[in-house]
């Protein structure tokens, strides 16, 4: 259905991308609105459609997407990541130093920040954040993740705090400029799991939790005093609006239709389908590719035939990505290397990543397999046939897939399972291949996901070359070199065929022509501080 | 009568034990559990780090043995402590009174319209004179009863409030938003009772005693609202049970669609999530009202109908 769709759509899709490139509206950070001659509006209210909550909205706790939409607007970071460039600037930190092996980090707080109460943002009140999120540990995992290694965190003065690592964390930089580790005041980082999840906490950000119904809504309000913007936004002092209302609204039919109505401003959440709505006619779109890695098919090497890397060579070679991407939304793209092309660090691989079925099909030919009675390759009695469980909305991207590699002659068993089921059978490590894709704005997503020491989702027996390059990548500050390790561990994780990219995810927000200045920050995360409301 | 009171209560509390057991042993038997659902929500491609589902495996209590936490949790529900939601800490029985309002309000207005339509239906079906006419009116319940509600709910979005405003599409303030999830609810349920209703209409009025009513003179009007209603309704009041079943069933579809609070929404979240303490709580709440509404309309037949005893070993209508 998307694909015939896509098809009928795609000329009228390249023209509307041409008129945003005419109209010099094509970024991807900046709506088509805010560069638009209007002068600002204050005040007023965007009510945003997401389509789940579980419950939480603790910056330091969330990690799912629409909650993430909602806590991010509610606390300051010490840095903040340039969406454009991926380079971090200063946010409540104005400078920062790090040690040659990237073990100690030590941050000068700007003067004046305080919290929405009016307690100071200094070097204690990061002290207790950091704390705070390791006594959270299991419940806050993204944070806590970025925190491994901690050896300690020492308040030098007021102004300048020092955090220490036992082991090189240079991800650590980058990690001060997401959410998870968004600052609460002292007194916020002693509260219950529970009232901190509803929205009791204090933050330091542009807007204030004023009230949160779980499942239902939240509302938040402009925190007037908020006057430490980072130089990546387009403006400084408060936000612009009075109030961002959050309404959850589970049903696909439903938030179009409250959106095409006028009854919600703007949703992250429209269906792929929904989007050729609102484009135009009343509406606008911006969108900006996913950083992190892409979605990829990832081979388990404890199966005696993927352990064989010219079967998992061929199979990568098989897949036709731009095929793929045509399946998708205007905006995803095909997969140029493991990691997406916004997230820093990013080189393009995609002549490594070209379709070539005769070069699959000759690979599985002199390492022995066969075509078979049925079209499947075999070869000692085992055929090469594999089963990929999903759960996410995938269904004909991967039927896609299974057409090319049926091609060469491997068979792929598709399973649509709960995400609880999948959980279950990658936690048992009896998946063929692992399918998804990982949001996070900096390479070292490479390490948590493919290190041996990480979660391994090759399950590699044994420590590689892979690994040593992922480790030293993690304990350089130089990023000439860092640059060179990344493309390196991309490289090879693409030619063992342990890695297999697919397309790269991008997150759209379609919203009324009445919104301006939607902007995503570096993570892709929705950021409503620049934006405003025409009457 | 007394007896009778007493070994239906003890009956409840047999029926509330089996309800919380099954769905205590339905919910660990499914693939997945709470940690590691837990453990993978905030982002991965692999397995979670065991040594993190460990942990929060341990603050859960889930590593002690089965029966342990069987036992464990039975004794806590015993005194109404159904312990936290594993998503957001709180207690579960609160986060569950915190919904409840909306989807009781939901519930007992859709029962309200169903019940008024559905009789207004039954009584419309076997009252006029003209064949065709009664045969039109009897066929609609048939259609109320086969729309999906799902459907009919995306419908009625469609029309009033996406396309000519005059209910909102979502949200749960006030009586706007009330309305028309009430009758994307009501429509089902209306249509069971005014099939049952309009048969056993149908059926009672086809009795000697109704022909002899009519042979000394009483008006349709009388012979409907005088004699034969009494009678019939009977076994639609069997059916309440049932429809109240319905009616919470219908609540998981309908809070969805119109994006309302209540625990319809919850449960499915709570399945989801493999939560076990909200999952329960609301198990027990809906064996309750099970077992509360068929009780109370036992009582209730005696007083429509002096033959019926509740002294004897059964109770039939």
């Amino acid at each position: 259905m998307t694909h015939r769709i896509s098809r009928v759509l795609a000329p009228v899709a390249a023209l509307g991308a041409l008129a945003l490139v005419l109209t010099g509206c094509s970024s991807g950070s900046s709506s088509p609105a805010s560069t638009s001659s209007t002068a600002v509006q204050k005040g007023g209210n965007v009510t945003v459609a997401i389509s789940s909550d579980i419950g939480c909205i603790d910056p330091q706790q969330v990690g799912n997407n629409d909650d993430i939409a909602i806590a991010r607007q509610t606390v300051a970071s010490l840095t903040s990541q340039d969406p454009k460039t991926g380079a971090i600037k200063p946010w409540l930190a104005t400078a920062w130093q790090i040690n040659s092996n990237a073990t100690s980090f030590t941050f000068d707080l700007r003067k004046g920040a305080t919290f929405a109460d009016g307690t100071p943002i200094d070097a204690a009140a990061v002290k207790a954040n950091l704390a705070g999120i390791q006594a959270l540990g299991a419940k806050a995992s993204l944070g806590s993740s970025y925190l491994s290694g901690l050896k300690g965190v020492t308040v030098v003065d007021p102004q300048t705090v020092r955090i220490d690592f036992s082991a090189p964390s240079a991800q650590f930089l980058q990690a001060t400029s997401t959410f998870s580790l968004g600052l609460v005041s002292t007194k916020s980082t002693t509260l219950s799991v529970a009232d901190r999840c509803a929205g009791e906490y204090v933050g330091s950000g542009p807007f204030a939790v004023k009230s949160y119904t779980p499942n239902s809504s939240a509302v938040l309000s402009r925190v007037s005093s908020y006057d430490w913007a980072p130089p990546t936004e387009s403006h400084t002092g408060a936000a612009y609006l009075s109030t961002v209302t959050y309404k959850v609204i589970p049903e696909a039919g439903t938030l179009t239709g409250a959106l095409k109505s006028g009854q919600i401003d703007a949703s992250p959440d429209v269906q792929t389908t929904d989007l050729p709505l609102f484009d135009g006619n009343g509406y606008t779109e911006i969108n900006r590719a996913n950083p992190g890695v892409t979605y990829n098919l990832i081979p388990n090497e404890t199966n005696a035939v993927l352990k064989d890397q010219s079967v998992r060579v061929a199979i990568q070679k098989a897949i036709d990505r731009t095929d793929v991407a045509k399946l998708l939304t205007k905006y995803d793209k095909p997969a140029t290397s493991v990691l997406s092309s916004s997230t820093p660090y990013f080189t393009s691989e995609a002549s490594k990543l070209k379709a070539d079925t005769k070069a699959a099909r000759a690979l599985l030919e002199a390492d022995g397999w066969k075509v078979g009675s049925d079209g499947v390759r075999e070869k000692d009695g085992q055929k090469l046939s594999f089963t990929v469980e999903y759960w996410q909305p995938s269904t004909e991207e991967l039927e896609l897939v299974q057409q090319e590699e049926k091609a060469i002659g491997v068979d792929l068993q598709l399973k649509f399972v709960t995400i609880a089921q999948w959980q279950s059978a990658s936690a048992s490590g009896s998946l063929d291949f692992l399918w998804g894709n990982l949001t996070r704005s900096d390479p070292d997503v490479l390490r948590t996901i493919f290190s041996t020491t990480g979660q391994n989702a090759t399950h590699r027996a044994a420590p590689a070359a892979i690994d040593t390059l992922l480790a030293d990548q993690a304990s350089t500050t130089d990023t000439a070199q860092r640059q060179k390790l990344v493309t390196e561990a991309v490289e090879q994780l693409i030619s063992s065929g342990e890695a297999d990219p697919v397309y790269q995810l991008s997150t759209t927000i379609a919203a009324s022509s009445t919104v301006h200045g939607l902007d995503f920050e570096g993570s892709s995360r929705l950021d409503l501080y620049n934006t405003w409301v025409s009457k | 009568m007394a007896r009778y009171i007493v070994k239906r209560v003890l009956q409840g509390v047999f029926v509330l034990w089996a309800a919380y057991t099954l769905s205590f042993f339905i919910l660990y038997s499914l693939p997945g559990n709470a940690a590691t659902i837990a453990a993978a929500a905030s982002g991965g491609l692999g397995a979670p780090p065991a040594a993190l589902v460990h942990k929060l495996a341990v603050e859960y209590g889930f590593d002690k043995p089965l029966s342990v936490q069987y036992v464990d949790d039975l004794w806590k529900a015993l005194r109404l402590n159904f312990g936290n939601s594993v998503q957001t800490g709180q207690s579960a029985t609160s986060a569950v009174a915190q919904v409840l309002p909306h989807t009781i309000a939901l519930a007992v207005l859709s029962l309200v319209v169903a019940v008024l339509g559905g009789l207004g239906l039954a009584i419309a079906s076997t009252f006029p004179r003209a064949r065709w006419l009664r045969q039109l009116i009897g066929a609609l319940p048939s259609l109320g009863v086969s729309i999906p509600s799902f459907w009919l709910g995306l419908l009625l979005l469609q029309a009033f409030s996406f396309d000519i405003h005059w209910f909102p599409a979502l949200g749960d303030d006030g009586i706007s938003s009330l309305v028309l999830p009430t009758v994307a609810l009501a429509i089902p349920t209306g249509g069971y009772i005014a099939q049952l209703l309009s048969r056993s209409l149908r059926i009672t009025l086809e009795q000697p005693y109704i022909d002899q009513a009519r042979a000394k003179g009483a008006s349709e009007t009388r012979v409907h609202f005088g004699h034969a209603l009494r009678n019939a309704v009977i076994p639609s009041l069997t059916m309440v049970g049932v429809l109240i079943g319905n009616l919470l069933a219908g609540t998981v579809v309908t809070e969805t669609v119109f994006s309302r609070t209540g625990i319809g929404r919850l449960i499915v979240q709570a399945v989801n999530a493999r939560d076990l303490p909200e999952v329960q709580v609301v198990v027990i709440f809906a064996a309750l009202v099970f077992v509360v509404s068929s009780l109370v309309v036992d009582l209730i037949y005696p007083l429509i109908d002096r033959r019926i005893s509740l002294t004897g070993t059964a109770v039939t209508a």
